[in-house]
């Protein structure tokens, strides 16, 4: 018997709904398949960026308080932008810690405040369910090798897991993507870069700064022998594509696809259309695809 | 005094209590350790490392700090308070500071950084969400800098990973009523 997939409202971000549609397409297919459905927030908006938040603070919480307001009360709202969350992670924060900041946006958006709305990251998830077992639950069968076997992977991060002081106390689940893929036979190559941030908004406005810390971080990925990068970001991601000018770089999957490929989601070729650094050939070399 | 062409700023101690308001950290705590300096991917590019912004706001030298390159250059990856002993809020430091910076029409350390947030603004304030295909053509217009990047556009383009048309949010008056608010 199928079991009912359980609902929660999901705030794609624009970068997920726009740049990196193929982190947006895989990481719903992945949680169907693990049990989730994905429902977009109706009418959702922009969370405000760095952009908002860099010169105008109070239009920054407007803009990613309206989305806490939007979301309904009896299901928790998953985000799996990294900058997106920790916007609505610290304007529920700031509204829960201020009476009359909670009574503007009452009025505002003529609706009560949740304070109890859970706020998830994707890797929240994760963290609470055994992949390989859930792979063997599924009736899927029981294969010698696990679905990531020859794999090497890089995990990258960037800033994601870097948090405000004030947010230090909120888990980020440090280490979530080397324990998961390796649960499913994936090799995790060790690295110093892991947690270098990339550039984000610079790379438009001064790509001159990002390009060589871009590369650096490609050079030791190259040399590192890894097959690919693994990201969670989709900043990171577009940065590792558009601002690496070495030749040769290996390509970087966003987490959302590798894993739908270890749970056998087939339609990834319209993701991988959209790589600048094409990991297709990787890929089939390694008898993923 | 701080000075602005002919505006100066009402006091040096208003300054100080602006940033401590606004960020809600108090920069007297750091003790220098540069931790923060040594962390920061971005320190390179920056005319003061992050520690000797907040060595500016204790000695009082509020202008210099204001006009800083490294208040515009920091993207808020908050890897420096990551490490910061004294858990220091840098990202929020440097959020007041620019506001300050732009509240009192100093002059602005890195212009083209402006106009980047300017028009994501701009975008967010007309559809709700960013329209980045737009955002990039406004901001090459905005520096006069319309030649560079142009392959990478195409490329970024044929990938359709800049989509054409915007995406909007149906409730627009609300995206409105918000930005409406912050005049208030
Ligand atoms: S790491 Fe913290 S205490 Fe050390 S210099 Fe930087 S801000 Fe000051
Ligand atoms: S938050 Fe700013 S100062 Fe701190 S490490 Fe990041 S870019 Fe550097």
């Amino acid at each position: 018997m199928k079991k009912e997939l359980v609902k929660i409202s999901y705030f794609p971000g624009c970068s997920l709904a726009t740049s990196a549609k193929e982190n947006n397409i895989s990481l719903i297919k992945f949680c169907k398949s693990i049990g989730y459905e994905l429902i977009e927030l109706e009418d959702w908006n922009c969370c405000g960026s760095s952009s908002a938040h860099s010169i105008d603070s109070k239009t920054a919480f407007g803009l990613a308080s309206r989305n806490l307001f939007l979301a309904p009360f009896d299901r928790p709202l998953l985000a799996a932008c990294p900058s997106c969350i920790l916007r609505l992670l610290q304007t529920h924060l700031h509204i829960s810690q201020n009476v009359d900041l909670q009574n503007e946006y009452e009025k505002m958006f003529s609706k009560p405040f949740n304070r109890d709305l859970k706020i998830i990251h994707f890797f929240e998830i994760l963290a609470n369910i055994n992949l390989p077992d859930f792979i063997e639950s599924q009736g899927h069968n029981k294969k010698e090798k696990l679905p990531l076997d020859c794999i090497k992977f890089l995990p990258y991060y960037g800033c994601m897991l870097a948090r405000p002081p004030e947010m230090k106390n909120i888990p980020n689940y440090h280490g979530l993507i080397e324990k998961i893929l390796s649960s499913l036979g994936a090799e995790v190559v060790r690295w110093s870069y892991s947690s270098r941030c990339c550039g984000t908004f610079l790379s438009v406005s001064r790509p001159e700064i990002v390009t060589p810390i871009i590369n650096d971080i490609m050079l030791q990925a190259v040399a590192s022998g890894a097959d690919c990068i693994v990201t969670a970001c989709a900043m990171c991601h577009l940065n590792m594509e558009i601002r690496c000018s070495i030749k040769n770089p290996i390509p970087t999957l966003h987490f959302s696809e590798i894993l739908s490929l270890a749970m056998g989601i087939k339609d990834y070729k319209g993701w991988f259309e959209r790589h600048i650094v094409d990991p297709v050939p990787m890929l089939k070399q390694k008898g993923l695809i | 005094m701080v000075q602005n062409g002919n505006k100066i700023l009402e006091s040096d101690r208003d300054i100080a209590s602006q940033v401590i308001n606004r960020s809600n950290v108090n920069f007297n705590s750091c003790y220098h350790c540069r931790c923060c300096a040594g962390g920061c991917p971005f320190v390179k590019a920056m005319d003061y490392a992050p520690h000797a912004i907040i060595r500016l706001l204790q000695l009082g030298f509020y202008e210099k700090a204001l006009k800083s390159s490294t208040i515009w250059i920091c993207v808020g990856c908050n890897t420096c308070s990551s490490v910061c002993p004294m858990s220091i809020d840098m990202s929020a430091i440097m959020d007041a500071l620019r506001q300050i910076a732009l509240e009192h029409n100093i002059k602005v350390g890195q212009p083209s950084i402006l106009g980047f947030h300017t028009e994501v603004l701009n975008s967010i304030e007309r559809y709700g969400r960013t329209h980045k295909l737009e955002i990039m053509m406004r901001y090459k217009v905005r520096t006069m800098d319309l030649f560079s990047d142009m392959d990478l556009g195409i490329k970024m383009l044929t990938k359709r990973k800049l989509d054409l048309m915007p995406s909007k949010v149906k409730d627009i008056q609300a995206i409105k009523n918000i930005f409406k608010s912050d005049q208030d």
